[in-house]
């Protein structure tokens, strides 16, 4: 009896029940399309930062170098006696990171023992200068002409010097992280994908094997199996790999421990990546961190992430802003509506309840029966809003251009960026990081489930009122009439 | 007695303005009696149909049915009471326009919790007691309303209750259709003994009550000597009929 009278209930005033349904379902579809939306910039946004930071990184700490303390590397272009004039000579100087200085792997263990901290590695992030040419030769006459597509004439060259000729030098760098084998999953090599090869190895540590990036590989025509000099020591490459679209990462990785002996930084690391128990206790930790470590620089993931500007920056203030607010109004808005057309529905149903109750029909069963009719149009109403707002969704992902995040700027640089940004930033003088991903708007089974649940909840809230207005009639309003 | 009345009152705030429905009203009603409740408009029968029916409360004075007191129990022991003892037919009939006549029927049984087969069952030997076994799938607005009315009487006869409340029961019909319905609930009370009580301006239908009362601003009056003198009040004088009585 209550499913028949339900349904029978519900194909009479098909209209309003539709249009109840289609209320909630406007509702619940804007809830799923917006949340969809804050998804997929927020996915954006982790992708951009996972780029830019690195997988499971919640924090970085580096100490910035003193202006006094940054120095210059001298290569010695200048042949040591007239007998090496005009000889080849190949230099090579390895930094570290320029304006980073170094800090001390006691540092580490301090903070892995900090309270709310997960994990913590340090790394080693350096850049490596290659010099190839041949000494200045004195001469008198003319210079002679210079050749090599990628050579690089010094400042200071044959121009200047009337009596001496500067031969071509080839300039080449690369960046370097030593990464802690201990732990791969936090530091520079945690996005990392191989390719081709294998990972680093805790038995790698005094190993001297590296891994490439893949675009660097590329570059220099190099594969597994070959060897690559840093200052002297030849390292094998055991493994290709990519990073995440738009990260800056390296060109290379080895082992901390090679990286800490070629930089001259034993017992040091330039960058310390940590993870905390929850993103809950960042906050926490990071003034622990601050409290330990005074002078250096801690960022958080969301201290990078208030950095990040273009258009990616304006999806996400669009969708905290108006777009949460939007669903949540349309939300309230689509609950009035159901509740008013249901509670309008018993009004004028006054006779067809006061006849049940006068039948004895318990206050209950007749708020049950309001329930009941009120949830099926819930129902129906979830089911249209999920469509709609899978509908919205995929609109949105089908049409939104591509959003670009741009980390920096050319006048300022973000405090503390981590190495992989940082240092290409730095060595790139402050330039700005673009990043361009794809906004998608991801509908989980959650936001499906909630957005059901938030329809039902619409139904319940205006069956609920109904239900209440209905059971305070008294049953003698069936019976009355004028007399 | 089935009921015992001393005192009734019944007061109406509307608008502000205080309205003695009843006023006082002693009556004696024994089980199995036909009674029939006259009186003009706004003379408070329904109201008086109301508080026998437990559907509502009065507002003062000592209303027995069966010996317990209808003003002190609660909502919940009032719902049994109509469930089990009182069965209702309204003059508009009061049917679930989206019901079929068989469904409408078996409503009276839904506070039993009776199994579905039983209702049905029930339900359609209701309908067969008043001739609309052949009318049990149609919907109200499919039915006459004779044929409406008699579902309303198979709905309230269903349960077989010790009273059943007619409030008007042919005021919206023909007479042809009155006379079908009055001479099918008289034959009801006669063959089952249940108590009849019917609240109507017609004198013609009141004629066939064992008893007649007639209510006069609230309160129990003697009825008038003449039974024309009651139909000059009735506004609807094509459904006097020739005086039989």
């Amino acid at each position: 009896m209550f499913f028949t009278y339900v349904y029978r209930e519900l194909r009479r005033r098909h209209r309003q029940a539709l249009l109840t349904a289609l209320g909630l379902a406007v509702g619940v579809a804007l809830v799923v399309a917006v949340t969809a939306y804050a998804g997929g910039v927020s996915n954006a946004q982790d992708e951009v930062l996972h780029s830019l930071y690195g997988v499971g990184t919640d924090i970085t700490v580096s100490q910035q170098k003193k202006m006094d303390q940054a120095g210059s590397q001298r290569f010695g272009m200048q042949p040591p006696d007239q007998a090496k004039q005009g000889k080849k000579f190949s230099r090579s100087a390895v930094m570290t990171s320029p304006g980073q200085q170094s800090i001390s792997v006691t540092k580490v263990k301090q903070i892995a023992a900090l309270n709310g901290v997960d994990a913590v590695t340090g790394s080693i992030t350096m850049t490596v200068m290659n010099v190839q040419g041949k000494f200045a030769q004195a001469q008198s006459g003319s210079s002679s002409s210079s050749s090599g597509a990628s050579s690089a004439q010094p400042s200071s060259g044959s121009s200047t010097q009337s009596q001496t000729q500067m031969s071509p030098i080839n300039v080449s760098s690369l960046s370097a992280s030593g990464v802690d084998l201990s732990n791969l999953k936090l530091g520079p090599l945690s996005a990392a994908q191989i390719t081709f090869g294998r990972s680093l190895a805790s038995t790698d540590t005094n190993a001297k094997v590296a891994l490439v990036t893949k675009a660097y590989a590329k570059q220099n025509s190099l594969s597994v199996g070959d060897t690559k000099k840093i200052s002297g020591t030849k390292f094998e490459i055991v493994g290709i790999v990519v990073l995440p679209s738009g990260s800056t990462s390296s060109d290379m990785y080895i082992s901390l421990a090679r990286s800490q002996k070629l930089s001259d930084n034993v017992g040091k690391v330039n960058q310390i990546y940590v993870r905390a128990v929850s993103a809950d206790t960042i906050a926490a930790v990071k003034k622990e961190i601050k409290q330990s470590m005074p002078k250096a620089t801690v960022t958080t993931s969301e201290d990078l992430a208030s950095q990040v500007s273009g258009s990616l920056a304006s999806a996400s203030s669009l969708a905290d802003r108006l777009g949460k607010w939007l669903a949540i109004a349309a939300l309230i808005a689509s609950f009035a509506v159901a509740s008013l057309l249901t509670v309008s529905a018993v009004s004028r149903r006054v006779r067809e309840f006061g006849t049940l109750k006068a039948l004895g029909w318990k206050g209950r069963r007749i708020v049950g029966q309001v329930l009941g009719e009120s949830m099926v149009q819930g129902i129906i109403g979830a089911v249209l809003g999920v469509a709609l707002g899978i509908a919205g969704a995929r609109l949105i992902a089908a049409f939104s251009p591509d959003l670009k995040a741009t980390l920096g700027s050319t006048t300022q640089m973000p405090q503390g960026a981590p190495p992989g940004a940082g240092a290409a930033m730095r060595a790139l003088g402050g330039a700005a990081q673009t990043v361009t991903v794809h906004l998608t708007a991801p509908v989980s089974l959650e936001l499906v489930g909630t957005a059901v649940a938030l329809a039902l909840a619409g139904a319940l809230v205006a069956g609920a009122l109904g239900g209440w207005r209905a059971s305070r009639l008294r049953p003698a309003d069936a019976l009355r009439r004028v007399d | 007695m089935l009921y015992e009345l001393t005192g009734v009152t019944k007061r109406y705030t509307q608008r502000r303005k205080v309205i003695n429905a009843l006023d006082g009203i002693d009556l004696r009603i024994a089980e199995g009696e036909f009674l029939a409740i006259q009186g003009s408009t706004g003379s408070g029968k329904t109201t008086l149909l109301q508080m026998l029916g437990a559907v509502d409360r009065p507002s003062g004075g000592t209303l027995l049915y069966a010996d317990r007191d209808l003003a002190k129990l609660g909502e919940g022991d009032l719902s049994e009471l109509r469930s089990h003892s009182f069965g209702f037919i309204f003059q508009a009939f009061n049917l679930i326009p989206t019901l079929t006549a068989q469904e409408n029927v078996e409503t009276a049984l839904v506070p039993w919790h009776v199994h579905t087969d039983e209702r049905r069952r029930r339900a359609a030997e209701a309908l067969d007691g008043v001739g609309l076994a052949d009318r049990a799938r149609h919907i109200p607005s499919e039915l006459s309303g004779g044929e409406q009315q008699r579902v309303a009487i198979a709905r309230a006869l269903v349960r077989e209750p010790k009273v059943i409340f007619a409030d008007e029961p042919t005021g919206n019909l023909d007479e042809r259709t009155r006379d079908d319905i009055i001479g099918l609930l008289e034959q009801l009370w006669r063959e089952r003994g249940q108590t009849l009580i019917v609240v109507t301006h017609d004198t013609w239908v009141a004629s066939r009550a064992s008893r007649r009362i007639w209510l006069d601003a609230g309160k129990v009056e003697t009825p008038p000597v003449d039974d024309r003198s009651i139909a000059e009040t009735v506004s609807e004088p094509a459904r006097e009929p020739a005086l039989q009585v």
